[in-house]
């Protein structure tokens, strides 16, 4: 086993990674300073903020030989016996020096800079800089340029190269470059090429200091009156771990979350700016019943019992799972439904599809299935289908040849951009005619929602407890960040007092009795990990089950 | 010593020396025949490394060794760079040689491919040699006519192409990664190391670097053997075991304040009077030296005291100077303000720091801020602290720049603020009599930041300020 040695600890290195000075060393709980080093992106050791004393120990005689010179930690492979001292005079002088020298030019706005309260030269100084500032200049205002997605504060940059290492090797279109040299460098788009790709909101979380500002969050927030939590995209199959960052209920930034198996470091501007629509003013709010003369309000209390009611004398049932439900929901609506109905048909929502999956050349892809859980929904229907997934064609074809009276259809749908329209539309609308009771729980407005009996608003990701499948087979649990507006109930909630389960819905509960009674989330008995769960062990174990079921009949 | 017979600079001065006839006329691609009939390459490399020849380049480095860094048995291919990018203020000893002798220059470069095993060869020169590129050009020419350059040389299996690519005026395209950068068509970034352009360099395959004069004495080793060459220069200091000596001939350029400014041929270890007194005139107008800037501006300033200096790789460093350098001679004479001569060093350095690594490109920036401010007269005395301890934090002795170009900034302030401190501080109080004292920061001249506002704007159109 490899050990390093980081400040007198001994830290063993894990097998079959190749680590730098600064992971080994944070493997210890030793925070090396860096500016220009991303684990995501080439080393060019450019900062000179983790400079270190590094040394060597003889594997046969332990005795330590130090490198006279002060070395780069992000450019220094940790490998057995690599001695790393952290905290010597040495070394904190040369972290005061990079630290002045970056201040030398630098406009100190933080009252009015983006990054203040989560930017690094700002932690940085506190910690390793001096307290006196040297350098010859007055306060300045930075000059700030428009890149194309996002602007650049030029004065405050700190050349660590990022951006341009980002847009060159992960997302692979190389808009932005260096200019011009030495102390008059400045980061630059050619003109009439302005920075504009998909993956171009990740060069603002990239830059450790102001310089690279969001367009859509600048001036919003001070970030020290944000919140944090923990999420899952909902705009593709992909399923990327995000952070949503919120403030009185209100979102106002998404980043990406690290996970090395699903988004890495990145995730894509319709992830980070798409969460706008869960504060849309569109948004259905309040349960309502349709009666011979117009629409009824519904009172949240009542609405469980109501429609229940509903449900039990409306006959032969049908109900659509949609593809941006939780795990959770779809099992517990389907579950209602079968107990009310035990023949009652399930279906799967429609699956928006745009275009085909787009990959980038650092690995990143966005998946051309524009829903979060259509994999987790198809387990869930497939259980209770007996391995039959009804595709939304299907199950329309299917209600008058079975005689359904009454279907409940989930949404959860992106808002209708002009000409785009809803996913439910008149065509769907249509096809419903004749039926008995037709429940819509939905976002948005839609054709379909005009024709229903009853329209249950239903809440935005960010408002939902619950899990979601990726496209890779990936189970990631995530609680809710903001609570819904006023009006509506998360399907989750609603789902659990027609149950007439005691307390509050509980999500962890349904994904345990769910993994008990579900092959395909089995591994989910456990805690789910941050990184989430690959169901796809569960997955070899049930077809296995089912070959040698196969093999015996 | 015996009398010294020039073979760098031998060619020069005859009429059309520059072309192949006149060159074959001297004896020229016997060596590369002879040594392509009857020596292996591995042999090569041994007779290089046996010669304890070190690069002409400016640091010094044993060029056999760096040879053997190569890996052995790559399938290839390996690329030969020679380093003709000449941009060290003061120097100019390339350029003669490139102009009057590029023949030399080739044959050397063929035979270092022939040992390293090389299949390609790019010759960097820098864009301000028109002249070079032409007669160089016309030499490659007359090479590939001449079958000493193309498929199998000589009727030997060695094939070689050799490329001359004209950079576009930086610095720091003289340093060996930037300069491998450059080829590649990338900004000149020098490259952090490890890996080694040994190991990964052009186009990541395995690369030597060795600048033009280097490889002209390959030629001349090969020629004339390790006897000759060892016979030329300054034995290893017995006291210091880790001087590998200075053997050889070198070409000085002296420039400044002499009579005769020019190129010169000497034996390494010549003391810098004998150079300007000898070789140069003396100085000007019967003045006397002030200052000497013994090899190019990076390694710092000899006083009037260490004439004496040998100019060998050592000698220099131990008069406080960061070594040989390139060989480039300034000669100062006693008019000459050394806070002139600082305010120029600065200017020069923080124009060409690549803006990489931190420590150099601020550093750099901020040591021309302060002396700009001293030559107006607004210095400090406490300034003159700053700027000393700018010379010892950037660079790469402290560890805190990726190439040695910050070192090369730092050595001009540490020698001169050593050495000529008392008139720095002379200055300062006379320009700046009320405020000399004062530990308080100063503001920088607005025309900095005018400077860079009105380029920026320039550059890139109409901006916003906040």
């Amino acid at each position: 086993m490899a050990t390093v040695i980081v400040d007198n600890r001994e830290v063993e290195l894990p097998e079959g990674v190749q680590l730098n000075c600064i992971q080994a060393a944070a493997l210890a709980g030793v925070e090396i300073p860096h500016y220009c080093f991303h684990p995501g992106l080439s080393v060019v050791g450019s900062c000179r903020m983790c400079l270190v004393e590094i040394g060597k120990r003889d594997p046969q005689t332990g005795h330590i030989t130090m490198f006279p010179k002060l070395q780069p930690a992000c450019n220094t492979p940790a490998a057995d016996g690599t001695v790393i001292v952290t905290q010597s005079e040495k070394v904190q002088q040369a972290r005061a020096m990079v630290e002045e020298d970056l201040l030398l030019r630098h406009p100190i706005d933080c009252p009015i800079c983006d990054k203040a309260g989560e930017c690094r030269l700002q932690d940085y100084h506190f910690r390793y800089g001096q307290k006196e500032r040297r350098a010859e200049i007055l306060p300045f205002h930075s000059r700030r340029r428009d890149l194309g997605d996002v602007f650049l504060f030029v004065d405050r940059c700190v050349m660590c190269t990022r951006c341009v290492r980002f847009v060159r090797e992960v997302a692979g279109t190389g808009e932005l470059l260096v200019l011009a040299r030495g102390a008059h460098e400045e980061i630059a788009v050619l003109p009439g090429y302005p920075l504009n790709n998909k993956l171009s909101g990740n060069v603002v979380d990239l830059c450790p200091v102001g310089a690279l500002a969001d367009k859509d969050f600048l001036y919003k927030q001070r970030v020290w009156f944000l919140r944090s939590h923990r999420s899952v995209c909902p705009h593709c199959a992909a399923g990327c771990s995000i952070w949503i960052d919120e403030n009185q209920d209100h979102l106002w930034r998404i980043r990406p979350r690290e996970n090395p198996h699903v988004n890495r470091w990145w995730i894509c501007n319709d992830g980070r700016y798409g969460y706008h629509q869960v504060h849309d003013r569109r948004r259905l709010l309040g349960a309502r019943r349709r009666t011979a003369d117009g629409w009824e309000e519904l009172d949240w209390a009542q609405a469980p019992l109501v429609v229940r009611e509903a449900l039990e004398r409306a006959g032969r049932l049908a109900a659509v799972l949609s593809p941006f439900l939780t795990v959770e929901e779809a099992y517990l609506l389907a579950l209602l439904v079968r107990r009310i109905d035990p023949e009652a048909l399930l279906g799967l929502g429609p699956v928006p599809r745009m275009g085909q999956d787009e990959r980038f050349p650092g690995g990143f892809t966005i998946s051309a299935e524009k829903c979060p859980n259509r994999r987790g929904v198809e387990a869930v229907l497939s259980y209770f289908m007996k391995g039959r997934v009804l595709q939304f064609d299907e199950l329309l074809g299917q209600l008058g040849p079975q005689g359904v009276r009454g279907l409940w259809i989930t949404g959860g749908y992106k808002a209708p951009t002009p000409p785009v329209s809803h996913v439910l539309d008149q065509a769907i609308a249509d096809r419903l005619e004749g039926l008995d009771l037709v429940i819509v729980q939905d976002l948005f407005p839609s054709p379909v929602a005009e024709r229903a009996h009853y329209v249950l608003p239903g809440a935005a990701w960010a408002e939902r407890d619950g899990a979601y499948v990726n496209c890779q087979d990936r189970l990631q649990s995530f609680r809710r960040a903001i609570r819904p507006p006023r009006g509506v109930l998360p399907e989750g909630w609603l789902l659990w007092q027609m149950h007439q389960r005691a307390g509050q819905f509980d999500a962890a509960a349904v994904l345990d009795e769910m993994a008990q009674q579900i092959t395909y989330f089995a591994p989910a008995v456990y805690e789910i990990p941050e990184v989430g769960l690959d169901l796809k062990a569960g997955l070899l174990a049930a077809t296995t089950a089912k070959t040698a079921s196969e093999l015996k009949g | 010593m015996p009398t010294f017979e020039p073979v760098l600079l031998a060619n020069v001065g005859k009429p059309d020396s520059h072309t192949l006839k006149v060159y074959e006329a001297a004896g020229g691609y016997q060596t590369l025949r002879r040594v392509l009939q009857e020596m292996a390459p591995k042999e090569v490399v041994d007779r290089i490394r046996a010669s304890q020849l070190r690069g002409r380049g400016g640091a010094g480095f044993p060029t056999g060794l760096k040879w053997s860094f190569l890996p052995k048995d790559d399938p290839g291919p390996i690329y030969l760079c020679a380093n003709a990018d000449e941009s060290e203020p003061g120097t100019f000893c390339n350029r003669v040689q490139m102009e009057h002798d590029p023949h030399q220059i080739l044959e050397g470069i063929i035979l270092a491919c022939y040992a390293t095993g090389a299949s390609a060869a790019y010759i960097y020169l820098r864009y301000e040699y028109p002249l070079a590129y032409e007669r160089l050009q016309q030499a490659v020419e007359e090479c590939y006519r001449a079958g000493y350059l193309g498929r199998n040389i000589l009727g030997s299996d060695m094939s070689l192409d050799i490329y001359i690519h004209r950079g576009a005026g930086a610095y720091i395209c003289g340093e060996e990664t930037g300069l491998i950068e450059s080829i590649e068509g990338h900004r000149a970034w020098p490259r952090t190391k490890p890996p080694f352009p040994a190991v990964k360099g052009l186009f990541q395959r395995p690369t030597v670097v060795n600048n033009v004069e280097t490889l002209a004495c390959v030629k001349h080793i090969l020629e004339r053997g390790i006897e000759w060459f060892q016979s030329i220069g300054t034995p290893p200091d017995p006291s210091d075991p880790r001087d590998p000596g200075s053997f050889g001939p070198k070409v000085f350029s002296i420039s400044g304040h002499v009579n005769r400014p020019g190129c010169v041929e000497l034996p390494l270890g010549v003391p810098v009077r004998e150079l300007i007194e000898q070789h140069a005139g003396g100085v000007w107008k019967g003045r006397k030296v002030k200052a000497v800037v013994p090899g190019g501006l990076s390694t710092g300033v000899l006083s009037a005291h260490e004439l004496d200096t040998p100019l060998d790789f050592s000698g220099p460093c131990k008069a406080g100077c960061l070594g040989l350098g390139t060989g480039g001679v300034i000669v100062l004479d006693e008019t000459y303000s050394m806070v002139d001569f600082l305010h120029n060093s600065c200017r020069f350095f923080a124009h060409e720091s690549c803006g990489q690594c931190t420590p150099c490109r601020e550093g750099t920036a901020w040591a021309y801020r302060i002396m700009q401010r001293i030559k107006a007269g607004r210095g400090r005395l406490v300034d003159l602290d700053l700027l000393e301890e700018i010379g010892n934090s950037i660079g790469i002795i402290p560890g805190s720049t990726i190439c040695g170009l910050a070192d090369g900034a730092a050595w001009p302030i540490k020698t001169t603020l050593a050495k000529f401190r008392d008139e720095l501080e002379d200055y300062i109080r006379r320009t700046n009599p009320l405020g000399c004292r004062n530990p308080a920061p100063v503001e920088a001249l607005p025309e900095w930041r005018e400077h860079q506002s009105i380029t920026g704007r320039k550059l890139l159109g109409a901006e916003a300020t906040i």
